[in-house]
Parts: structure tokens; sequence; C-alpha cells
């Protein structure tokens, strides 16, 4: 027998079978966890439950948007929750001074803003996406904090199609899946069948390569962070008809959640492998493991001390699995 | 010789930076004095010794994330020991929440070794890992220290046997920062291991062929990076008087440090002392603000700014060298 005829080990077999199908693994997860969920208390799986479990889904897989398109280039987008909040806590406070649309642009316009300067950067500056969406996140808390000052007395108003499509439902289904099913088909048909989106994978598995074939990389990237600022925008503006308090930490605890959902979906942290139908399977993942926590009455501490574990364990297995780098 | 001008260069340039700022801070508050500096010092003290610690890493090649969220479990451990305990005990204290942070810096460490994932992603797993833990040991920020560690780095240093005057000018928080510097990094710098840290830093692959034990070296540094945050931590609980288990903003402020004060992102040169002086520039610039009666929180947004403009003038600088 010679070398070249060992049979390959069980391991390199379940790398190359989760590879060609990534979603097999999850989809089995989930349903193991729902089913691990009823058995620990019978009866909580119903209509009104999985209602429940899509609508916070949807916030968690809006942000994780964020984040994959971003991991497809080796990147990583840690202001998104800040921009989120930055985006719904601008637009509810100046709807009663300047009118609906032009508090909507507002938000928006901030949210792109936050996301071109994430975008100079990285694309020109070369900063690595993650120091640099740290710094301009934190940046942007301090804004929030002053911006929060001059406008402590004219209160806050959440416009009424925000609200219904935040946390209204439609035969039982929320209704927020009316924007979130068309972002998401745009978002998965785009990153396979679009040239921008070839354009990250090509970046994320080798920018040196994409660069030599004639690929630009500071294009690419400037209108990613935007692309990635403005979707924690829109994230910002649906949470905040689902939360409906304004306020300066609206979304930042989705914030490790949203990376969490990316990794556990499949997305390589590295760039170049993955997409958006895996990160939203891993946001109903996250959402399902997060019933059980609070089932189990587990304290805010112990959640995130799981969910850093549960990021290193994924992308641990991950490496070893697909034997990248 | 010349590289060698050019390093002593960035780390002179950086102390005239610093002197020029002591000026202007003279200027703006004619009344800038010891007290002045004191409280410079000891505000600077978490900060300074978080950045020799995140210094230490990435001169080997990694950086770490979790510097802060090691800090904040240090801080309440420590403050919930030392909750209504003796002096003696608070001694044991220190001593146990030093090795424990040597430990968490050795986790790190080993999981990046062990499970090959890239020092940012795991560090930034665990930046999670601790915090959570923080959150555990403490839920809201409580707990006490021993007043003999917060006399520790409060007023001037005096000496027996030398008249007051001489000494009391400096203030015990710079003493102790320089102190740390030179008691945990001068002998690791003249030792093996140092050099080790320079070898992995500049190039993984040659380290590894002259010998280096990459792996070991790799957890070497970051356990040192560990008791940095852990005598961070101490500071922090020292100067509050109680435990924080939220992290303030210590890791991008010890980034920015990091950066200004020449040691490279990719590893491999730069010091500690270029770092400190880094750290003492950006906590005048922060005082100077205030004293000009700036806005707290508009202070807070322009220090981001500058940190994020130092970040991204390294990242030229870094590219520039790259092409030459």
């Amino acid at each position: 027998m010679s070398a070249a005829t060992v049979q390959p080990t069980w391991l390199v077999r379940t790398g190359r079978f989760l590879s060609d199908h990534p979603m097999v693994p999850l989809i089995l997860l989930l349903i193991g966890l729902v089913g691990l969920l009823e058995f620990l208390q019978p009866g909580i799986v119903n209509d009104r439950w999985i209602g429940n479990a899509i609508k916070f889904a949807i916030q968690l897989a809006m942000l994780a948007a964020c984040q994959t398109l971003t991991m497809l280039t080796g990147g990583i987008d840690l202001s998104a929750g800040v921009v989120a909040t930055i985006t719904a806590f601008v637009m509810a406070t100046q709807v009663p001074l300047v009118g609906l649309p032009v508090a909507l642009l507002m938000g928006l316009s901030l949210a792109l803003l936050m996301g071109l300067v994430n975008g100079i950067g990285i694309a020109f500056c070369r900063v690595h996406p993650l120091i640099m969406t740290l710094g301009t996140g934190l940046i942007g808390t301090g804004c929030l904090q002053v911006y929060q000052r001059f406008v402590i007395a004219t209160g806050t108003v959440i416009p009424d199609f925000l609200v219904w499509l935040g946390t209204g439902r439609t035969w039982g289904l929320p209704n927020a899946l009316v924007l979130f099913v068309p972002f998401a088909l745009v978002i998965v048909l785009g990153q396979r069948r679009t040239g921008f989106g070839r354009l990250l994978y090509a970046l994320g598995a080798n920018e040196n390569a994409a660069q030599l074939s004639g690929v630009r990389p500071w294009q690419v990237y400037l209108a990613l962070y935007a692309l990635s600022g403005l979707i924690a925008g829109v994230m910002g503006l649906l949470y905040i008809g689902l939360v409906k308090t304004p306020s300066l930490s609206l979304a930042m605890p989705l914030m490790l959640p949203s990376v969490a959902a990316a990794v556990v979906g499949g997305t390589s942290i590295f760039g170049g492998r993955g997409g958006y139908g895996g990160t939203i399977i891993g946001a109903l993942i996250l959402t399902v493991l997060n019933t059980m926590l609070t089932l189990l009455h587990m304290p805010e501490g112990a959640r995130r001390v799981l969910f850093g574990l549960i990021i290193l364990a994924v992308t641990a297995i991950h490496v070893r699995l697909t034997d990248q780098r | 010789m010349n590289r060698m001008l050019a390093k002593n260069g960035w780390t002179l340039g950086l102390a005239g930076l610093l002197a020029l700022l002591l000026v202007a801070t003279k200027v703006i508050q004619p009344e800038f004095g010891v007290t002045g500096l004191d409280s410079v010092a000891r505000a600077a003290l978490p900060y300074a010794l978080a950045t020799m610690g995140m210094a230490v890493v990435v001169i080997a090649g990694g950086i770490d994330l979790s510097m802060a969220s090691m800090m904040a479990v240090v801080s309440v451990t420590a403050a919930v020991l030392m909750q209504g305990s003796g002096d003696g005990q608070a001694a044991l204290v220190v001593v146990f929440v030093l090795v424990v942070g040597v430990a968490m810096g050795a986790i790190n460490g080993a999981l990046v070794v062990v499970t090959r994932v890239p020092d940012i992603v795991v560090t930034l797993a665990m930046l999670f890992v601790w915090q959570g833990l923080a959150l555990l040991i403490l839920e809201a920020p409580g707990g006490a220290a021993a007043d003999w560690l917060q006399a520790l780095i409060v007023g001037g240093v005096t000496l027996p046997g030398l008249p007051k005057g001489l000494t009391e000018w400096m203030p015990k928080s710079l003493v102790l920062t320089l102190l740390c510097a030179a008691v945990i990094w001068l002998p690791i710098r003249r030792a093996k291991l140092g050099l080790m840290f320079y070898a992995i830093g500049s190039d993984q692959n040659a380290a590894f062929r002259s010998g280096v034990p990459v792996g070991r070296t790799r957890i070497a540094a970051y356990a040192v990076a560990g008791l940095f945050a852990a005598l961070g931590g101490l500071a922090v609980t020292m100067s509050t008087g109680i435990g924080e288990p939220i992290p303030g903003p210590y890791l991008m402020a010890s980034v920015a440090a990091v950066v200004l004060g020449g040691v490279a992102l990719d590893g491999g040169r730069g010091g500690l002392l270029g770092p400190i002086l880094a750290v003492f520039i950006l906590r005048l610039v922060r005082m100077d603000l205030t004293l000009l009666a700036v806005d707290p929180n508009m202070t807070t947004i322009i220090e981001g700014t500058i940190m994020v403009v130092v970040v991204m003038l390294g990242g030229i600088l870094a590219m520039r060298g790259r092409r030459q």
C-alpha cells in the first residue's frame, strides 16, 4: 500500500463534508437545541414562542450581516452596535424637531458617515479593522453622550411604522419579515452572484492575488464598510421599533452575539469562507440558546463567558477541520 | 548605527513632546506644580501598566485585546478579597491577584498556541470571557482596598536619610510606574527571554529555525502581559478604593500608546520607554483639555480621535516601511 491510497481520516472527511454542506450541521444543531428546550420546559415551544424567537433572531441577524460581510474579507465591524444605537437615538430625538423624513435621513447618513470613516482608515491607512472599528465605536459613544445633553428636553417619538415593523405580527408571523426577507435575499444572492460579492470572497481568500488580478482593494473596503454602517443603521431603526425606548446603550448588548452568530454560522473570521445563509441559522441558534440561558437563570456574566467560549471553540474547530493557515 | 539613532530619535522626540506639553500645562495653569504632577501620574498609572503589558505582547508579534478585561477581573478580585481584611491579609491578596494575572495571561497565550487561531480572535473571545468573569465576581462596583495600598500611590516620595525637599516633588505613582517597568521588564530584556520575544516578533519562522521554542516564548509573553494587567487592575482598585467590573477605556488607550510609543504593530521592534512616555503625553493632553474647560464628554471624543489618528498614522508609516 502506498501512502497515496491511505484513507483520509474521519477528521478530514468531516471537514470536507462540512465545507461542502455547511448548513447541515447547523440546522441539526438548531433542531437539537429546540428539542432540548422543549425537554427542559415542556410546552414552551408553541406558535407564540416561535414568532417571538424569529422576531429577536431577525434583529440579531441584521446586525450579524455587518459582521458576515466584513468577515468575508477578513475584517470585522465592532462599531456596528454603536452605529445602530446612534441612528436609532438620533432619529427618535429628531422626529419632534424636524419631522420624520428628515430625521430618518439624518440617522442613516450618520450611519453611512461612520461606515465611511471606518472604510477610510481600513482602506487607506491599512489599520486592522478590529482596532479601527473599536476606535470609531468609542468616538461614536462619546459623540452620542455629548449629543444627548442637547436633546434632553425635546423628548422622543418613535414613528408608528417602525413599531409596526418591529413589534407587530400578521398571522402569527412578525412583520419584521417584510423588511428582512428581501434584505436577506439581496445579501444571499448578492454575495455569490454579483461582482461586489465575489470581490469580498476574493479579497478575503488572498488579497495579494486579488490585487494582482486587477482588484483595487481600497475601493472594495471603502464600499464594504460604508455598506456595513448603513446596514447597522437600518438595524438600529428596526430595533428601536422593537424595544421602543431609546437609550444610549440600545443595540450594544447585541454586539457580541452578532459576532458569535456569524462565527457559529460558519463564516470564517479569516475571510474567504462562509455566507449569510449560515449567519441567519446562527442567529436563530443563539436566540434559542439565549432563551435556554434565561430559563436556567444564568447571570449576565456567565452568558458573556459562554458566548466568548462559543466563539473561541467554533473558530478553533473551524481551523482544525478546514486546516486553514 | 543609523537605525539605532532613528529608534532613539523617536523616543527622544516623544520626550521632547512631553516636555513641551508640561510647559504648555504650566502656561495654561500657572499653579500647575507638584500636586498637578501627582494627579497626572496617578491617573496615568493604570494606563501605563496596561500599555506596558500590551507593548510586551506586541513586541512578541501578538496583541492582547483582553487586557482591560483582565484588569477588571483583578480589580474586582482584589477589592472583594480585601473587604474587611487586615493589612497582612491584603499583602497576601496582592500576591494572589498577581498570580491570577499571570495565570490569565498564560491561558490567553496557551489558547493562541494550542488552537492556532490568530491572536486577535482568541483575545477578542477572551475579552468577553474575562469580562463575564469579572461580572460574576462582582455585579456592581464595590469592595474595598487596604489603606496602605491606597496610600502607596498618593503624594510624593519620602526616603529616610534624605532631605524631604529633595525627593518630595516626585510622585509615588510615577516612581511605582518606573519601578514596575524596571523590576519586570529590564531583567527580561537583558535575559535570553527578551531576545526571544523580539525574535518571534520579527520573524516566527526564522526564530523557530534558530531554535527558539516559539510556543513557549509566546505563552511567556502573554503571561508577562497578564502580570502587567494584574498590576494595572490593582492600580485601578488602589486609586478608586473599589473594584470595577466594567473595565475603563484601557484597551484602546494602550493600543494607541503602544503605536505612538514607537512599537510597530507587526512586532519585533520598539521598547517600553516610548510607550510609557506616550501614555503620559496622552494623559497630559486630556488634562490640558480639562483645564481649558472643555466638556468632559467632548474630551472623550477628542481623546478617541487622537487615538484613532495615531493608529491610522502608525498604519501609514508601517506601509511606508514595508515598501522600502
